[in-house]
Formats: structure tokens, sequence, C-alpha cells
């Protein structure tokens, strides 16, 4: 039988659907959870950055203000440069890749702690941002940037490109992670970094690559969120670093490095998006959305370090 | 038999709960569930939605300028059955094509408090009239300061908000600069303002905005906020520095806290507006649109009142007692 922390989450999200499904005869449609699906897109592209760097028992605190300067260079290279938007879009994910570079580099070559690295290229994304947009919202932008947001119908459901994608981005990770070598030795570095040098993997490439990748899932996120809004916004992704790392935890995925899976991740995501919806459709205060969250990420961190103990 | 039956049973709970739904379901959406001005919207929607017989759904932001996190309420609303939403929009400009979604499902979508951007891409607006809260406490700081010399610090709210500008303006035409109206563009700056600052509508960022502004200028004898816990933080500032008899602060908002502190004589007249009323007449409207497919529209104020204790001639006000009496927040 997998262990509690594996099963843990499928049930907590299992229990959750089951509940609301009593609660409310509009939370069991397919129609509702192809919303829940658009509404996780975002927090869930930018969580599968936060897992890879997770399991290399790092973080990232500069995902959501990554994915913001992103969205707000993509539209902002569109609309006020006339730049096409395929190249405006390139640029936007370029920048969050260069933003993992850094984070990448100063972790390897600097050895500083990935939270404090992260807390700083939060703050300055967060400010360029800020700076470029002037604070402002850009709208009017090109049709090609909403394609993610674009929708079509299986059955009942009505899904976006961008669920799909989503989806998609899951199985390749899940892929990668399972079948290929450097997926396996991300989490030999995640385990035991000495331990992984010394059986000749070049660690400090894995991490570096780590975060580059991480970056390039907040740009993607970054294109998400303009499809999902039709807007670039730099408001956008305040709290966005907190909500995957929460997302990552639901999973099962531990905080020391070196164990966890990329699907407990997606139901982790899935795991929020269905108390906000299901509360809603309740009628229920939204602040009960944060109560249980708090109580399921304490849980799932328990039973991280119970079975770690164990094990 | 008891096979049919059980079915019988079940289409009849189906029936009865397809039934259950036709009460008129509308929704409320709050920048912050925190923050005392939207806990009582929501308290003043759920006695109309109570008295009306129809059911209120509610949801937040998480943080103030999380439009993600309302465009994802104004989803699950829809998904709900709401007939109507009223929605306090976090970003002016971001929310709009969410908006064009709902209402594109046939969902009346009321604004309340501030606007959006454009304005009618909402049914209607419930709101203070903001340009006209900055003037009222403009008029009086006008009255009270009969010509001295003054220099003026401003608290704003954030850069490019709606709300924060037309009260920043309409302070500055209360006090008596020329060529500023409630059209002007962008936040007005004239002779008599020495430091402008941000904020945030929060009383630590208030402090530190003042602080710095005494910095800039100890001069200051005026200060405008754009709410009163940033009226709060800058009274701490001046009390730091021992200014604080000396300084006249105005302000806009009107919660129970402010109120007090203008009765304590820390703020010297705050405009005080009603959230309860906008949330109620926003009920009201929405049953209306459920029930009788009428819609709302255009532009409904929702009243702002001066209060202060110590009356100026030519500008009307209320007392703190009255304030007490209609304002929110403990």
């Amino acid at each position: 039988m997998p262990p509690l922390s594996k099963l843990g989450p499928v049930i907590a999200l299992l229990a959750a659907c089951v509940f609301f499904a009593s609660q409310s005869d509009r939370f069991l449609s397919s129609q509702n959870f192809s919303l829940i699906l658009q509404q996780v897109m975002v927090v869930g592209i930018i969580a599968i950055g936060q897992t890879l760097i997770i399991l290399t028992a790092g973080i990232d605190l500069s995902c959501g203000m990554a994915m913001a300067l992103g969205s707000v260079i993509m539209t902002k290279f569109a609309v006020d440069l006339g730049m096409n938007p395929y190249l405006a879009i390139g640029c936007g994910i370029a920048v969050t890749v260069l933003i993992g570079f850094i984070n990448g580099a100063l972790v390897t070559s600097v050895k500083l702690p990935a939270f404090i690295v992260t807390l700083g290229t939060m703050n300055i994304a967060f400010a360029v941002t800020q700076l470029y947009s002037q604070a402002q919202t850009v709208t009017g932008l090109p049709e090609a940037m909403g394609y993610f947001g674009n929708t079509f119908q299986l059955g009942q459901a009505t899904f976006t490109y961008g669920t799909v994608l989503m989806l998609g981005m899951y199985v390749l990770t899940w892929l990668y992670l399972r079948e290929t070598a450097p997926g396996r030795h991300l989490y030999a570095v995640g385990n035991n970094p000495e331990a992984a040098r010394l059986t000749g993997i070049a660690t400090n490439k894995v991490l570096l690559g780590v975060y580059m990748i991480a970056g390039m899932c907040y740009g993607i996120a970054a294109l998400m969120s303009v499809a999902r809004m039709g807007v670039g916004d730099p408001q956008g992704g305040q709290t966005d670093n907190l909500d995957s790392i929460t997302a990552v935890v639901l999973g099962g995925t531990s905080l020391f490095g070196g164990r966890g899976s990329i699907m407990g991740t997606l139901v982790g995501v899935l795991i929020v998006g269905v108390f906000r919806n299901g509360l809603t459709l309740m009628g229920v205060s939204s602040v009960y959305q944060i109560l249980v969250t708090g109580i399921l990420v304490i849980l799932a961190v328990a039973t991280d370090q119970l079975t770690h103990k164990k094990g | 038999m008891n096979v049919k039956q059980c079915i019988a049973l079940a289409v009849l709970t189906a029936a009865g709960g397809g039934a259950m739904a036709e009460e008129a379901i509308v929704g409320l959406i709050t920048k912050t569930d925190t923050n005392p001005f939207f806990v009582k919207m929501k308290e003043g929607a759920q006695q109309r939605a109570k008295l009306k017989g129809a059911k209120l759904l509610t949801a937040a932001g998480r943080a103030d300028g999380d439009n993600a996190g309302q465009v994802t309420a104004i989803e699950n609303m829809v998904a709900a059955g709401a007939k109507a939403i009223m929605i306090t929009p976090s970003d002016s400009k971001a929310i709009v094509p969410a908006i064009k979604k709902a209402r594109a499902a046939g969902v009346l979508v009321i604004a309340l408090d501030s606007p959006t951007e454009p304005q009618d891409a909402t049914d209607a607006l419930f709101a203070t009239d903001n340009y006209k809260a900055g003037l009222l406490i403009g008029q009086y700081a006008k009255a009270a300061f009969a010509g001295k010399p003054v220099k003026i610090a401003m608290l704003d709210l954030f850069p490019g908000h709606p709300v924060g500008i037309a009260r920043h303006n309409g302070f500055l035409a209360g006090f008596g600069a020329p060529g500023i109206s409630a059209k002007t563009v962008g936040p007005a700056k004239t002779a008599d303002v020495v430091c402008m600052a941000d904020s945030f509508g929060d009383q630590g960022k208030g402090q530190t905005a003042m602080e710095n502004c005494l910095q800039k200028n100890p001069d200051i004898n005026l200060v405008y906020t754009i709410n009163e816990p940033a009226a709060a933080g800058a009274y701490k500032a001046l009390k730091a520095l021992g200014k604080e008899k000396n300084v006249m602060i105005v302000s806009v908002d009107g919660g129970c806290a402010g109120v007090r502190d203008v009765k304590a004589g820390v703020i010297a007249a705050t405009s005080q507006q009603y959230p309860l009323n906008m949330a109620g007449l926003g009920v009201e409207a929405g049953v209306e649109y459920a029930k009788n497919g009428k819609k709302a529209s255009g532009y409904v104020d929702t009243g702002v009142t001066l209060i202060s204790d110590k009356q100026q001639a030519g500008v009307e006000s209320r007392d703190t007692a009255f304030g007490l009496n209609s304002c929110w927040g403990k």
C-alpha cells in the first residue's frame, strides 16, 4: 500500500468533493469541474516550477512576482511597442527565465540560501513591474494573447486550451521526473547533494537547470494569466508564491527535498480550488477556505515529518 | 413497488431542489474579508437579503489588489446561479473582461463603492460621491484656517486609484484651489501642498508617510488623509514630535474608530460614507432584477455627511453623536 503521504492528498480531495456535492446541487457537474480547472491554471503552472525547486530542497519566493513581470512585459511590448504578439510573449518568457537563471546562479555559485536569494529577486521583480507599468493595468491586447483563454466543448463541459496545456505540462513533468536521467538526478541532489556530487552528478548544473525551467513555467503562467484575465496585471501574483508552496506541501512533497511527486502537487492545487469554488456555491465566506487550507497544510507537513522519521 | 416508490421519492426531492433554486440568488464580492468597511457592507447585504427572502453569496479577494481572486469569485457565483452580482472592484480596469462575461450570461452587475473603468462596464454604480467627500473636508479646512498661511501634507491611497484621486482633488477644490474639478485627470498639486505620499489606507504606512513628510517640511500644519487609519498613523507621527496640537488632520470614511478619533480631537473632521446603504440598495436592485427583470442603471449616490464637533461657519456638518450612530466597525 502506498504511504499515507501519497494517499492523504487524494483522500482529502475526494472527501471535499463528496462534502460539497452533498451541500450544493450545482457542484457535481462537468461544467463546474472545468471551471475549477480554469481557476487553478495559473497557480497550477507556477506550482510545477515550485515543485521542482522544492524537490532540490530549495524554495522560490519570487515566482508570483516573476509571473507578474512577465505578464506586464509581454502585454506592454505588444500594446505599447506594437511588437508581434508571439515575439512579445517570447520576450516575457525570456525575462522570467532570466530571473530563474539569476536565482539559480546565486544559489549555485555564490552558495546563497534559496530563501534569501528569491526574497531579493521577488522584491526586485515587484519594483521593476511597478516602475515599468507605472502601476497601470495593460489593456487593449492583441487577440493572439487570449488564445489559451479560448474554449472548446467536451460534452457538457467547457474547457479552455490553457487547462489542456496545464494538464499536458503535468504529464510531461511526471515523465521527466520518472523516466529521464536529469529527472532522477534532481531527486538525488535534493536527498543529499554531497552524495550526489560524489556519484558524479553535476549538482550545480542540475540546480541551475531547475531554476531556469521553473522560470520558464512562470513565463507560461504569465501568458495563462493574460489569456484568462484579458489584461496585463501589475498587481497580480502577490500571493502566488505562498499559494504554490501550499499546493506543493498539500500534495505531499517534502520541504526537506528529495521526496514528493508532481501529480501530488496537481492534487494540492485542486484541493485549494475545490474549497474556494465549493464554499462560494454554499454561500460561505472565503475566510473558511483560508482556515481549512491552513489546517490541511499543517496536517500535510506533520504527516511528512512523521513518515520521514520512520523511513 | 418499493423501488418505484424510491424513484418517485427521488424525483420529488429533485423537483423540490429545483423549486428551492428559484429563490433569487445575489452575490457580493468585496476587496477583502477583513476590512470593517466591507464587513459592514456584507452585514447590510445580509440584512436586506433576509428581508427580501433572497439567498446571498459572498466572496472576497485575498488582499487589496487581488484581481484574480475577484475574477474567480465572479465565475463561481455565475456557476452558483446568481442573478445579480455586486462588486467593489480591486482593480478598476482588470476586472472588466470578467464582468463582461458575467453580463453576457445574463447577470446584472452593480459596482459598489468605486467605479470600473470605463464606468459603463457595469450596469450600475452605487457609491459615495468621493469627490464630494473630499470637497466637504476641503471646505471645512478652508473655513478653519480662514486665510492663515497653510502648508499641506496629503496622504493618498496608492498610485492611479480613482477613489484616491477623486477625494484628493475634491479636497483641493474645497480648499479653494482654482481649476480643479471632478473631471481633473490624476492627482492635482498646488503651491500649498508641500508633501504628497501614499499611505495605502493603512495606519502603519500612513505613519511612515507622515514621518517622511515632516522630515521634508517640518512646518506642515494641515494634513489630508485618504481614510481614518491613515489619519491615526499621521497623528502618531505628529505626536512623536510634539506637533499634534498645531496641526489639523482631516479625513474621509466615517468608521466608528475614526468618528471616535474625531470626538477625541485627533481628527478635526471626516466625511462619513454609508456602506450599509450601498449593499442594501444593491441587494434590492438584484432581487428586483431576479424577480421582474428590471435592470438598475446609472450612478446612485449613497450619501456622504461631514462629521465634526467643531462647527465652522458656512459649512454644514453633524456632530460625532450622529456619526457614532451610523458608523461601522468596532
